[in-house]
């Protein structure tokens, strides 16, 4: 092997903040090679991909209600990953949220109240928070990694929900069709700006945002997640217990997830439906990564993956580009994201071949 | 210096190196003969370690020259450096618990190398330099000196030319230390150089014939050791009039401030020391200290009585009566029992953090860093400028990383915070483990300052010589029990050394050597 994989010295701020940037500049050049091996014309495609989906004011509020889960979601998931507590399972906590939600709105489907809505998201945090503290509870109790019962509980989720929609909760004048009733007025969330789909959960996920920032930068339970994650012994010392952090980090996550779940069965969708969304949960890992774990640049990578969902489907439309597009598109920013944080802290370093004695 | 005629093993010329804006190693040049034992000494933070690791083709020097044997060579890694003939016994040993002494041999050399002719030529260079060592042992049933012993076996095999020693006697007992020198000896009689990293001033003036003195980076003296007076090299390395350490008048105490009764303790890690039947007492106004060679339960001790291990019988550990031992690390220290762990990195501090963050670990309740969950910042700043400045902290601030600083900086930090907090009891482990004269003698005099306000410390440390500086009574710890306090100003040096290695081993049926050879 004539190369090997060396730590570096010391990682400069300026590359942890430019690596974000540099791996979407990778990602569009790959993209370019991409559309052109699909026999397209690149630059139309990439245009309609990321440009298009910015240059109307209907565009934006599109991206807004796709980047609210998004943001949602990734700021829950950035305070366990901050811990090292790794949740994979946000789609399932979300899928269970909106199964809670879901449930209050048909529950009280011929009553109307300003108390609905209220219900609907307590019961969606719980749905969400309930479903997050399995894993902690097997990490905690039984030391099982997190990463596999999140992930598999996910599947549980999403076909407990395919149940409930084709059986009990099917929409009696539903033709058949595997979906609840629309949710009434009392149920639905009101929009900010009639015309568009822009609902008032992305406010509140912007309150949520500030929050997180709140949270992590000034006080102790933010300080303790910060500890656990960076050095352990440390906590240890500091009479930071893990198990509690492990805990918290599940139940902060898992209410993010829910009550993204319940903003789109409330919001965009408005009733529940076999698959609610197009994997938030599993894309927000992407967003929380993206974002350096940070509230505020959540939100910015929160609105670059709805421009990237947007926009693969203005490209579906206008060039024919293929659905699976999308996706390797989003897998690639991914990829190079994380080829990019590995190489800002490691060196490839190439080994010489029994170098002589030379002068120096 | 260079003796005309004789070409020296290794010579450095304008060596520099930079991190950033620090430079470790500012031009600097020195040489080393055939057969001298070479010691460099310095402060943490004077660039030694850098140097070595240059020389050992860790890290590569940004100017400079190296010459060996009077050719220039690169040293581009440690491999390269030891097919030059350099070798090298780090600090901290990296050996696998779980493997033999054998196989961790094998593992550390260049190919693949014949096990049972490799077996062969270990035992054959133990006896050689009366080194005894056993190639099928696992390592974890060896002592701290028999693991050093597999480190420098490992180096010796590849005939080296150049041996670089950093800080070797900080583990080992009195004993054990004589019997590394002899081994050093005889093989500077045969020709190895030798170069030797130690703070300890009586060591080099024993063992070595030159020494170079670095301080910032650069080469501020060389001097002969047998000549020049222990306390002439440490007011060299750290560039001022040394203060003068005053012995301290044991102070009697009448109600013991901390109490720990029969303390027992099941070890989860596979190869940690259990803790049996410790019992000892602290009076307030006391330095009570606990010898040992590291690795008989040193870190078990320290951690129970920190409260990073809770008991299950509260009345095992009393803070003025009040039982204390199921309470967890922060709320004894909000009964007054603050802790110093060995560890500096990622234990007692976190290197990611800022200082005024690292205050919030152990502060945050005694001192109302925070109220109500809320961190309150400008305090905070406030408590970690405050210890930078009573305790000479060389740091660009409160919000420097706690990674940037030296060790021995960050060690006055850490010391700084517990002892600014006025605990009742303190228990500090290794206080001024690798740490540079001045930085010890500052840590040091913050502790007589402590008890003379009252205060009970338990310093649990390897260093018998600080031991003996500091406490008014010690006991010994050797695999997990701990002996019957001495009156430290009436303890013979080897009285102690005894109970640290001389006991290791009678409940084995294969004595450590020490033991034996001692005295």
């Amino acid at each position: 092997m004539p190369f090997k994989m060396e730590p570096r010295q010391e990682v400069s701020r300026t590359v942890v903040y430019a690596t974000p940037v540099l791996a979407v500049l990778l990602t569009v050049i790959s993209g370019y090679f991409l559309f052109l091996c699909l026999g397209l014309s690149p630059a139309t495609t990439l245009y309609h991909f990321l440009i298009s989906p910015t240059l109307t004011f209907y565009g934006w509020s599109e991206l807004c209600v796709k980047a609210g889960p998004l943001v949602l979601i990734a700021t829950g998931l950035a305070i366990g990953f901050r811990a090292n507590v790794w949740n994979i399972g946000a789609e399932g906590q979300l899928t269970f949220g909106a199964i809670g939600a879901g449930g209050i709105a048909l529950a009280f489907w011929n009553e109307s109240g300003l108390w609905i809505l209220p219900l609907m998201c307590l019961a969606g945090i719980l749905g969400g928070m309930i479903y997050g503290a399995i894993p902690a509870l097997l990490k905690t109790r039984f030391g099982v990694s997190e990463i596999l019962t999140s992930l598999m509980l996910t599947y549980v989720s999403t076909l407990g929900l395919g149940i409930l929609v084709y059986g009990p909760w099917r929409d009696p004048q539903g033709f058949n069709f595997p979906q609840t009733r629309m949710f009434t007025d009392s149920s639905l969330l009101p929009l900010i700006l009639d015309g568009t789909r822009m609902h008032v959960g992305i406010l509140v996920t912007l309150a949520i945002s500030l929050a997180a920032w709140i949270l992590m930068t000034r006080t102790i339970a933010g300080f303790q997640v910060k500890v656990v994650g960076e050095a352990p012994a440390a906590a240890r010392f500091a009479g930071f217990s893990r198990n509690r952090t492990i805990w918290m980090s599940f139940l902060v996550s898992g209410a993010g997830a829910g009550l993204a779940g319940t903003f789109e069965a409330a919001g965009p969708v408005g009733q529940l439906v076999p698959h609610l969304t197009p994997g938030y949960g599993f894309t927000a890992i992407i967003v929380a990564f993206l974002g350096r774990l940070h509230p505020i640049g959540i939100i910015v990578a929160g609105f670059l993956m709805a421009i990237s969902y947007n926009g693969g489907e203005i490209a579906q439309v206008e060039d024919r580009l293929p659905q699976a597009a999308t996706g390797v598109f989003q897998g690639m920013l991914l990829f190079y994201l994380l080829a990019c944080d590995f190489l800002s802290r490691y060196r490839l370093r190439r080994i010489s071949a029994r170098r002589e004695v030379t002068p120096s | 210096m260079q003796d005309a005629g004789l070409t020296p093993r290794l010579a450095l010329h304008d060596i520099s190196k930079r991190f950033q804006s620090v430079v470790a190693n500012d031009g600097i040049s020195f040489s080393v003969e055939p057969g001298q034992v070479h010691a460099l000494l310095g402060e943490n933070g004077a660039g030694k370690s850098t140097l070595v690791k240059i020389i050992y083709g860790v890290l590569e020097a940004d100017e400079g020259r190296i010459l060996w044997d009077g050719r220039p060579v690169t040293i581009s890694s440690p491999r390269r450096a030891r097919e030059l003939g350099i070798g090298m016994v780090f600090q901290h040993f990296s050996l696998f618990e779980a493997m033999t002494v054998l196989e961790n041999i094998a593992l550390g050399i260049d190919g693949t190398p014949d096990l049972k002719e490799l077996a062969d030529r270990i035992v054959a260079i133990s006896r050689k330099y009366g080194l005894p060592l056993d190639p099928a042992r696992e390592i974890h049933t060896l002592s701290v000196g028999e693991r050093q012993r597999v480190e420098i076996v490992r180096c010796l095999l590849q005939n080296p030319k150049l041996l670089i020693m950093d800080e070797p006697t900080s583990v080992l007992t009195p004993q054990e230390v004589g019997r590394l020198f002899v081994t050093l000896r005889q093989l500077s009689d045969e020709g190895c150089s030798i170069l030797y990293i130690s703070h300890k001033l009586q060591e080099i003036k024993e063992l070595c014939h030159h020494a170079t003195v670095l301080r910032g980076g650069k080469v501020v003296g060389e001097c002969d050791p047998a000549v020049e007076t222990a306390r002439g090299m440490a007011q060299l390395m750290i560039g001022a009039e040394l203060k003068q350490l005053v012995r301290r008048v044991g102070t009697t105490s009448q109600e013991p401030r901390l109490t720990v009764a029969n303390l027992k303790l099941r070890s989860d890690d596979p190869f940690g020391v259990d803790l049996t039947n410790i019992s000892f007492e602290g009076g307030a106004g006391e330095i009570f200290g606990i010898a040992g060679v590291a690795g008989n339960g040193q870190n078990e001790l320290t951690e129970a009585l920190a409260g990073e291990v809770t008991l299950h019988t509260p009345t095992t550990i009393l803070l003025d009566g009040k039982p204390i031992a199921h309470l967890n690390a922060e709320q004894r220290r909000q009964q007054g029992l603050c802790s110093v762990p060995e560890e500096r990195n990622g234990h007692a501090s976190v290197g990611e953090m800022t200082l005024a963050e690292n205050t919030l670990l152990t502060a945050r309740n005694r001192l109302g860093l925070a109220r109500q969950g809320i961190i309150q910042r400008r305090h905070a700043r406030g408590f970690a400028k405050r210890i930078i400045e009573n305790f000479g902290v060389k740091a660009s601030g409160p919000l420097a990383l706690a990674a940037t600083l030296s060790g021995g900086n960050l060690q006055k930090f850490i010391v700084g915070r517990e002892v600014l907090q006025n605990p009742e009891v303190l228990i500090i482990a290794q206080p001024t483990w690798g740490v540079d004269a001045g930085a010890a003698a500052a840590i040091h005099q913050a502790l007589f300052k402590l008890a003379q306000s009252g205060a009970a410390i338990v310093v649990v440390s390897q260093d018998l010589d600080e031991l003996l500086v500091i406490t008014d009574r010690l006991a010994v710890i050797n695999q997990g029990r701990l002996s019957a306090a001495v009156t430290t100003a009436e303890a013979s040096i080897d009285q102690i050394g005894l109970l640290m290695g001389g006991l290791h081993g009678m409940d084995h049926d294969k004595p450590a050597e020490g033991a034996h050879h001692a005295v």
